[in-house]
């Protein structure tokens, strides 16, 4: 269940940022609060943004920035940040981005059960504007809470 | 025959390909054996077939032939469409 996961704590919504940068740094404070991750491991997204272009914005609209466990992961763990206004991440066929969700993954297998439900998830355009056009985390999760 | 869904850290976006690969496969009745790899490890004689978005695709090496490419990691009804034609032509 993606609710095991993606909960009141991980779940954070804002009206606007400035740049992709502050929406992957934003999308990770839960994680790194609850020391989920250490803070190189958004260094470590930076960089390869930088290096390899927005890898990680799977759709229209959906990002999921992450990368290897050993560059700073110490359990398993999801955030989900809502940007309501969008924001780019220089991706030429999916921006705006509204939905960052940062994945942990501790190792290579883990997080293989979370993933295929954030895909089945991600998949479903009626649920996705649903989460696009939230007001509260309340309704995020109302729609998280089905798969 | 060997199919490799490519992304950056080899974690995340290509399992989801991988998953709805797998998924088209089943629908089109064709069987093959489907992994998901970092870009690193694809190497051209690692799969017969290479799946990876456009970002990854100029800076892969992998020949043109052995290569699909997605603009959108999650649209299954794109991928169908590409590996149809892949499987048309080989």
């Amino acid at each position: 269940m993606l609710s095991t996961w993606l909960t009141h704590e991980t779940i954070r919504i804002v009206d606007s940022v400035d740049n992709w940068k502050q929406a992957v740094r934003l999308s990770a404070i839960p994680l790194l609060e609850s020391e989920i991750i250490s803070p190189s491991y958004i260094q470590a997204i930076y960089q390869m943004h930088e290096k390899i272009g927005p890898y990680y914005v799977l759709a229209p609209g959906i990002a999921m920035p992450h990368a290897r466990p050993e560059e700073g992961v110490n359990k398993l763990g999801l955030s989900m940040l809502l940007v309501r206004n969008g924001v780019s991440f220089c991706s030429q066929d999916n921006d705006p981005v509204y939905l960052i969700t940062m994945l942990a993954a501790p190792d290579n297998n883990s997080h293989l059960e979370m993933l295929t439900e954030l895909a089945e998830l991600f998949s479903k355009p009626t649920s996705m504007q649903a989460i696009f056009k939230a007001d509260n985390v309340e309704q995020i999760l109302s729609i998280v809470n089905q798969y | 025959m060997k199919i490799m869904a490519v992304c950056g850290s080899g974690l995340g976006s290509s399992f989801m390909v991988e998953l709805n690969i797998k998924k088209v496969l089943k629908k089109i009745n064709k069987e093959a054996d489907v992994s998901h790899a970092d870009l690193a490890s694809a190497t051209p004689d690692a799969a017969d077939l290479f799946i990876m978005t456009k970002d990854l695709a100029a800076s892969s090496g992998i020949p043109a032939d052995k290569l699909i490419v997605l603009n959108n990691i999650i649209d299954i009804n794109d991928l169908e469409a590409k590996l149809v034609t892949y499987f048309d032509n080989h």
